[in-house]
């Protein structure tokens, strides 16, 4: 158990292209059978030291690298990267495009097939892999059609199929949907046990992670560790919240409560953290005297979807949809993969056309418009930035959807850098959009959608793959646009982002809604958090915890405490 | 979406060959259906292919848009024969009977036989390539070409091509509604130009996407030590059966055949009009 069998000695890299290190001065030890956390906020080069473990640093991108790091008592960079591998088994963050078989067996015997192992004993090693994460089911389905938490299972079969004395797992949460990713906390534990292997984890949620215990946690900040410490110790200082990285929420509420957190409550879980008497009165206290939220107006409906049913061939993916949007809301709709929620988001943006129902703008029937038509008036932005970006400068890029409608040039100019001064573009109004973070490229594509004034606009997952202090930058950024009064509904299945951010969330699950209510309200009933793969909010768990009678009203409490008191 | 390489999995004894003889097979059969163009040697191997097509359990509603495809490839090719060279059949057979009209463009049996005869050519090859498409597992295909001697990065790479172009097909998918939503006109209504200009808006993002997942894709291959040796093994591979060995030999045989009727008919046509 004390073998230490990674071990970083004042270490730093430098990438060839960077004109700094992005990591420094690392001294880090891991101990055989260990669980480590290290989080950190992007571009703390907690990836890069993910690479430095795993062999992609020095064998895939060069550097300069100083000090030591072994595996096994020698220094990584005279091994081969393919001895490194039979030691580090990674299990990446992009799920999707780490498949590199056709089939699920094919990909977890990958591995194997490099290395010459014949038959019998690769079709039995495979079979074995696959039981051992349950998909052996599944050998001979094609990666596309499994769920996002079963590709995280086939990829860490892939790895398992050799012996490793570490898993590294870089952002295993990242496109898992609550309750899956609470599963994949629960199956990494397991197999930890289960092999004996050491087991880094790589995130910056870290409520979530601690949904099973882990030994330590290694936090980062600009390419430098700055914490090495129990999760107790470290949710006790002030280290966390100054770092960028978000607290789980019981702490949160337990800090505006006024109580001090210390190592002894074990606050590293809600099932652990001690609450005694004094806790208690004071929560209570905070719960009865917070100020209650502001009455909202009754706004007239904008969008208005009855009774609308799409099927895909072989595939119903909506039934018998009936929802409205008003205007001036900010709206969530949630729900799992596949639950029909981008489905709902394409046939109201005309890329689909329903077999049933009717979609109403303004009151007016929208069955007659093509895609270029409604987009007047419904702006759709995706996930992922560079699918939406074609061109080589900012400006241009905004400018397009007027330059295609045909707008004088001279009226062109104006809106443009209006749309670039509100979505905080005007400084880089002249750079080329490669040279911008994947965050302010999302900017530039709500921008661009912007500026053809769109009365709604639909973001998916206008969060995803964020950091906790990136993700509340483009929040902020879409509450300062529905302020003033750009109506905007987000496809998620961040639970944070429904709570704190939408007035009001929808929730799909098979092609159905289940639930048209506030964030509080949903993340507090057992019923839909099952059914929508959900997952209970903690802060219910301490109200429980802490006698309140309305555990519902307490979570609501702590949304309007933060939006009135908190924010701003 | 209409995928091109649709690999269909049904039990039949053509699903069960290797997918290195399915390939040497296609090779001597379109080789040996290109070399003549004796009309009773066509119509034996369109026949087949046809006899063929129903053993492998495929059916015409699987491929009807490559069918499609080729058979308006065949009306236009064989107008544009008709256009260019009428009497084309009359210089081939040495005959001249005219059936209808007269002049450049008269009608005659010789430049039908010749228009039959191409039609053959068609019917002999095509369900043969459709069946190589739709019976051959691409990654077994991957194996069995790395049996016969080719690289396994070479191979390997094909296996790659095969299992990404669903994705890429779904993202260009993608990318082109957003990119409609912006108001890029994708339609007939907008000139050819136009229309060009558009499909650039869509290609770039569609590329760069493309490079970031090849970037993922090879460290992924790496991490998992694609490359470490000379050789690999393979799941999927597959022993060569007596019943592969048969199949080559018949194709070569038809190679052969195809070569004897060219001696014999003293040219590549067989001439019934002599």
């Amino acid at each position: 158990m004390d073998e230490p069998i990674l071990e970083f000695k004042h270490f730093s890299f430098q990438y060839n292209s960077q004109s700094e290190p992005t990591v420094m001065d690392i001294d880090f030890t891991l101990r055989r059978g260990e669980k480590v956390l290290i989080a950190g906020p992007s571009g703390c080069g907690k990836s890069t030291l993910a690479n430095c473990i795993n062999g992609l640093i020095p064998f895939s991108y060069r550097g300069e690298m100083t000090g030591s790091v072994t595996l096994g008592g020698r220094e990584t960079r005279d091994l081969s990267i393919f001895e490194i591998s039979r030691m580090v088994g990674t299990v990446l963050q992009d799920s999707d495009g780490q498949f590199v078989g056709l089939t699920v067996a094919e990909d977890i015997a990958f591995a194997l097939e490099n290395d010459c192992v014949e038959e019998p004993e690769l079709h039995d090693r495979v079979a074995a892999a696959a039981k051992l994460v349950d998909v052996d089911t599944h050998l001979s389905h094609a990666p596309g059609e499994l769920s996002g938490g079963h590709k995280q299972r086939v990829s860490l079969a892939g790895v398992l199929v050799d012996d490793v004395d570490i898993l590294l797992f870089d952002e295993p949460l990242a496109n898992l949907d609550p309750a899956t990713g609470k599963q994949a906390m629960e199956l990494i534990d397991r197999m930890q046990k289960e092999t004996g292997a050491a087991v880094i984890i790589i995130e910056h949620r870290l409520e979530d992670v601690l949904h099973r215990d882990v030994d330590r946690i290694v936090l980062m900040r600009e390419g430098r560790i700055i914490a090495d410490q129990s999760p107790d110790e470290l949710l006790s200082g002030p280290l966390l919240t100054e770092t960028g990285i978000r607290e789980p929420l019981y702490i949160t509420a337990l800090k505006y409560a006024g109580t001090e957190i210390t190592p002894a409550m074990a606050p590293h879980s809600i099932r652990t953290v001690v609450i005694d008497e004094t806790v208690r009165e004071k929560v209570q206290h905070w719960y009865r005297t917070a100020p209650p939220a502001p009455p909202r107006d009754e706004l007239p409906e904008l969008l208005e979807v009855r009774d609308v049913s799409f099927a895909y061939p072989g595939h119903q993916a909506l039934r018998h949809i009936s929802v409205a949007i008003r205007r001036g809301e900010l709206t969530a709709v949630v729900g799992t993969n596949g639950a029909g929620k981008t489905t709902f988001s394409k046939v109201v943006c005309g890329f689909e056309t329903q077999q049933e129902g009717s979609v109403f703008l303004n009151g007016e029937d929208m069955a007659g418009l093509s895609i270029k038509e409604r987009a007047d008036h419904i702006g759709y932005v995706m996930q992922n930035p560079n699918q939406m970006i074609s061109k080589v400068q900012i400006y241009d890029e905004v400018a397009l959807g007027l330059r295609t409608r045909g707008v004088p040039e001279e009226e062109i100019g104006p809106r443009v850098e209006d749309a670039l001064r509100v979505c905080g573009l005007w400084p880089f109004r002249n750079w080329p959009v490669s040279a911008l973070s994947f965050g302010q490229k999302k900017r530039v594509t709500i921008a661009s959608i912007l500026v053809l004034e769109p009365e709604l606009i639909i973001l998916d997952e206008p969060t995803a793959g964020q950091d906790y202090r990136h993700y509340t930058d483009i929040m902020e950024f879409l509450t300062e646009l529905n302020r003033r009064g750009v109506t905007i509904c987000m496809i998620t299945h961040d639970m944070h982002l429904m709570l704190e951010y939408a007035r009001r969330a929808v929730v799909f699950s098979r092609g159905e809604i289940i639930a048209d209510d506030t964030g509080a309200n949903i993340l507090t009933d057992p019923d839909i958090i099952a059914r929508a793969s959900l997952k209970e909010t903690s802060l219910y768990d301490l109200a429980v915890k802490c006698g309140i009678d309305s555990p519902r009203d307490f979570v609501q409490r702590f949304i309007d405490y933060e939006r009135e008191a908190v924010r701003k | 979406m209409t995928n091109l390489f649709n690999y269909i999995d049904r039990p039949s004894p053509i699903h069960r060959l290797t997918g290195a003889t399915k390939f040497l097979c296609l090779l001597l059969w379109s080789f040996a259906a290109m070399s003549t163009y004796d009309t009773r040697f066509l119509t034996a191997l369109a026949v087949l292919s046809l006899v063929l097509f129903r053993v492998s359990r495929i059916g015409l509603r699987d491929v009807k848009f490559m069918l499609g495809f080729t058979a308006v490839f065949l009306v236009i090719n064989s107008i544009f024969i008709y256009l260019f060279s009428p009497r084309h059949g009359t210089e081939l057979y040495g005959t001249c009977t005219v059936i209808l009209g007269s002049g450049r463009y008269a009608l005659t049996k010789e430049q039908l036989f010749y228009h039959l005869n191409y039609f053959l050519k068609y019917l002999a090859t095509i369900p043969i390539v459709l069946l190589f498409v739709s019976t051959t597992n691409p990654s077994e295909f991957a194996a069995s070409l790395n049996k016969l001697g080719v690289k396994y990065s070479v191979a390997y790479s094909v296996a790659l091509a095969l299992r990404y172009i669903p994705d890429v097909q779904q993202e260009y998918h993608e990318i082109s509604q957003a990119q409609q939503a912006r108001g890029i006109e994708m339609s007939k209504k907008a000139s050819v130009t136009a229309r060009l200009r558009a499909a650039s808006s869509i290609l770039i993002p569609l590329i760069l996407s493309s490079m970031e997942k090849i970037e993922v894709v090879s460290n992924a291959m790496e991490l998992r030590c694609f490359g470490k040796h000379k050789k690999r093994t393979w799941y999927m591979a597959r022993p060569f059966r007596a019943a592969d060995i048969l199949c080559m030999v018949f194709c070569a045989l038809l190679v052969a055949a195809a070569f004897a009727l060219n001696h014999i008919n003293g040219s590549r046509f067989y001439n019934p009009f002599i």
